[in-house]
């Protein structure tokens, strides 16, 4: 049995913020660690990989894109203006380089040259325009729709790109990495949302929606020591179990979302491997702010100390986590407060905090279903269990899987979610803890956090932009709406055939989708 | 014959109002489901202006009687539409589903008919014998169990061993003889589950006639028992058959999505899973119709089979 846990790469961000004016990460350069993992690569083989969240129902328009399979697949065939490296920093992909204005609202890419589409099309920076207006307008039904919201206007200077924003954001070269911003071809200004074309690595063969796509390597493609395979396959597989037999009876060669219940077993067959990262998938109980009993912060931080976050990593995450510490920022991050007092089991304090807002005990419903993470309904169980020591008298209201989202998600005053995370503190913060967001899911507004929030997304200076990202960390411990238990590995498995390299990232699963690029046959 | 003609024809007209009802009932199960496409496909990430753009683009935004009767308007000149989650053709969509889903039902059924029928006949012939108990007790056991369960064992003990895959892999180039290979561990689970019901469906039917008094006569003639039950039991036999054969063979084609996951099988019952979880209904009226009809086909065959088979029936007064 051999087993690797990779921890969170450090977000690593220099390169962006050493001037105002900085020239960005430019092109391929790789880190240290990287190049040397890079070196041996072999050429050749046909990886075929087991997925999970495959559906009939999968579309190839970049705006409706929302699980792993896809995801994958966009991986094999498209790039992005930009990539997260393994170590977890930013390199330029099909932006050769990037620089900001002095206020961090105008960012000009450096669109790179040579690059042709599948289909022979050279890539140009009207194609990239196109792309990213996709998701743009009244009429955009992109789920990336509230990121690019952020964009005034979108020019093109040469071979250079130029986002003007709405306000200075000194991370919106990350944003151009998220899986939804594709760069397809375009025509007229726009892109043909059913398209297979793309700049990728591989060329679709066949593609059959939520049973399996194949596709082959790119002879051209721009990127030398990328993609290694002939050819790659996927299948959806839907059924854990299932997944894992194709893996046992060497049907396929590495399989996503390793069932934890049984991940001891399958790491003692032979000739497997599993493979495990942590990063900044978390697992959270959002708390309606607005009303009682969740608007005292002491019924708040009554709750933070009732929860046994040992005690759910272990027996929820089969031990492949870590705990979380009632914020979102994962301990790989570089802003991460690694000096906050760690929120442990305390049913005293909790008692005592019970006490401060006036109650000798406390009756609440918890609403969970599994929709919202794997082990969601047994972990507010464990929950309800260990409260009750300290006066708080959790009831557990199984929701059906159906139509979480809808009902209860944000709904229900106090539930179960989960965040696949995002690469920066900003794009965490503000997704799910600004007040107003669409989907800040415990409805937390809190002034002196939004004020900080908005500092520090124009703030240029790395230093100032730590401390600002440490003290909101700490107003999230102290007085946010939210319990943050755990944060959930991707749990992955390979045979010993497949070569990974050695560090492997950790903001997505299967090496943040681009296993297929990255990983290699032994 | 005119009446079985007239029958037929009558029982085509009763099916496709059948199929009516269904698709209305089916549309209006859809639009109780909590949620709409829009909100299941964009997930925890649907903000309000994004779904309503979806919305308008699909016609979602109509009310239900008028996608109800513009869904309708198409079907009848035989255009299913498209899928609202990717654009594709439910026709396209649905042609190489059905080819798999008939062509493992088929398969199974041409493994477990004849020999439910062969048992079912054996253990008649040799009742209460150790012969019949055995092929009895096997037959209720495989029936018992879940068939996740039966596939999981045969997993464990067939594709373990390597001797066949557990994937059941297949697309338009798969050659038949693969086909018939890759297929072989679903088939199998398939057969087990079905086989207990036409096994002991035949051998009751056969021993019911075996007490009646023509049986008795033919064998003072001195017939060997072997020709008692084939030549004179079985034809009698065959209408409650062909009934639970037809049954039987429905549900090869309609409820074997659990199988199909365990072996990752691309059927029709994976797709009717994930249209209805994404709301996608014009596929799910699709599915559902083809489902339907199955039934209709199979029983209406069924009854045209047991008529012909009973000339009481045929030569009616």
């Amino acid at each position: 049995m051999t087993e690797t846990m990779k921890n969170g790469g450090v977000l690593s961000r220099r390169g962006l913020l050493k001037g105002a004016t900085a020239l960005g990460a430019a092109g391929l350069i790789l880190p240290a660690s990287m190049r040397k993992a890079m070196a041996e690569p072999k050429k050749g083989g046909t990886l075929r990989i087991a997925i999970t969240g495959g559906s009939t129902t999968d579309s190839l328009d970049p705006a409706t894109w929302s699980e792993l399979f896809v995801q994958v697949f966009a991986a094999c065939r498209v790039n992005y203006l930009t990539e997260i490296a393994a170590d977890g920093s930013l390199v330029g992909e099909l932006a050769e380089s990037w620089e900001a204005s002095a206020d961090a609202a105008t960012w000009r890419f450096k669109i790179r040259s040579g690059v042709t589409f599948h289909s022979g099309k050279s890539l140009t920076p009207d194609d990239v325009v196109a792309s990213i207006n996709h998701h743009r307008g009244e009429d955009s039904k992109s789920a990336a729709k509230p990121i690019v919201e952020q964009i005034k206007d979108i020019a093109i200077d040469g071979d250079t790109v130029v986002f003007t924003l709405v306000a200075g954001n000194a991370d919106f070269p990350f944003i151009m990495s998220d899986y939804h911003l594709a760069i397809l071809p375009s025509a007229d200004g726009k892109i043909d949302p059913a398209t297979e074309d793309g700049t990728g690595g591989y060329i679709v063969d066949s593609w059959e929606a939520g049973v399996n796509a194949k596709v082959k390597r790119n002879p051209n493609y721009w990127k030398a020591d990328r993609a290694h395979f002939d050819a790659v396959e996927l299948y959806s597989i839907l059924d854990s179990t299932a997944r894992q037999n194709a893996l046992l009876t060497g049907q396929v060669d590495v399989i996503d979302k390793v069932d934890i219940n049984t991940v001891g077993l399958l790491s003692q067959a032979p000739g497997i491997k599993i493979l495990a990262t942590t990063g900044t998938q978390h697992f959270v109980f959002p708390m309606d702010y607005r009303a009682a009993p969740f608007s005292d912060n002491n019924v708040r931080l009554a709750l933070k100390y009732a929860i046994d976050r040992e005690e759910m990593v272990q027996k929820i995450l089969g031990g492949y986590g870590a705990v979380g510490n009632d914020h979102p920022i994962g301990p790989g991050d570089q802003f991460f407060a690694a000096d906050l007092e760690q929120h442990a089991y305390d049913a005293d304090k909790a008692k005592f905090y019970l006490k401060e807002a006036g109650m000798d005990s406390l009756n609440i419903q918890l609403s969970a279903a599994d929709a919202a993470f794997a082990g969601a309904v047994d972990a507010a169980v464990l929950y309800s269990e260990k409260a009750a020591a300290a006066g708080i008298n959790i009831e557990v209201v199984r929701e059906p899987n159906d139509a979480y989202w809808d009902n209860v998600w944000m709904k229900k005053p106090f539930c179960a979610s989960y965040w696949g995370g995002r690469p920066t503190p900003d794009w965490m913060f503000t997704t799910a803890y600004a007040a107003g967001a669409p989907w800040n899911e415990s409805y937390w507004d809190n002034p002196r956090f939004n004020e900080l929030l908005l500092a520090a997304r124009s703030e240029l200076d790395f230093a100032k932009r730590k401390d600002m990202y440490h003290e909101m960390q700490m107003i999230c411990q102290k007085e946010g709406s939210t319990v943050t238990p755990m944060f959930a590995s991707y749990v992955m498995a390979h045979t010993d055939k497949v070569a990974t390299p050695d560090q492997v990232a950790t903001n997505w699963g299967l090496d943040g989708f681009r296993c297929v690029e990255r990983w290699w046959f032994a | 014959m005119t009446a079985i003609w007239t029958m037929i024809a009558k029982r085509i007209g009763l099916g496709l109002l059948t199929l009516f009802v269904i698709s209305i009932i089916i549309f209006g199960a859809t639009e109780l489901l909590p949620g709409d496409l829009a909100k299941s496909i964009l997930g925890q990430s649907a903000t309000p202006e994004t779904v309503a753009a979806f919305r308008r683009e699909l016609g979602l935004d109509l009310p239900a009687h008028i996608r109800y009767f513009n869904w309708l308007a198409g079907a009848v000149q035989g255009d299913f539409g498209t899928s609202l989650a990717n654009k594709r053709a439910i026709s396209d969509l649905i042609a190489t589903r059905l080819s798999n889903t008939l062509f493992l039902a088929l398969y199974a059924a041409a493994i477990a008919i004849p020999l439910s029928l062969t048992l079912g006949i054996l253990a008649a012939l040799y009742r209460n014998s150790v012969f019949d108990r055995a092929a009895n007790a096997l037959a209720l056991t495989s029936i018992s169990f879940p068939e996740f369960f039966v596939a999981y064992i045969l997993i464990f003990f067939l594709a373990r061993t390597g001797l066949f895959p557990s994937m059941a892999q297949v697309d338009a180039q798969t050659a038949f003889g693969d086909m018939l290979y890759k297929t072989f561990l679903p088939a199998l689970t398939l057969t087990l589950v079905v086989t207990a019901h036409m096994m002991r469906m035949t051998r009751a039917a056969i021993i019911n006639l075996l007490a009646s008094p023509y049986i008795e006569m033919a064998r003072l003639k001195g017939m060997s028992p072997g020709r008692v039950i084939l030549k004179h039991a079985l034809p009698n036999a065959l209408a409650p058959i062909i009934t639970v054969v037809a049954l039987n063979l429905a549900y090869l084609i309609t409820g074997v999505v659990v199988v199909e996951v365990v072996f990752v099988y691309p059927g029709l019952g994976q797709l009717m899973v994930d249209s209805v979880s994404k709301r996608d209904f014009p596929v799910v009226q699709a599915v559902a119709l083809i489902f339907a009809a199955a039934y209709v086909l199979l029983n209406l065959t069924a009854d045209v089979l047991s008529t012909l088979s009973n000339p009481r029936l045929v030569h009616r007064k």
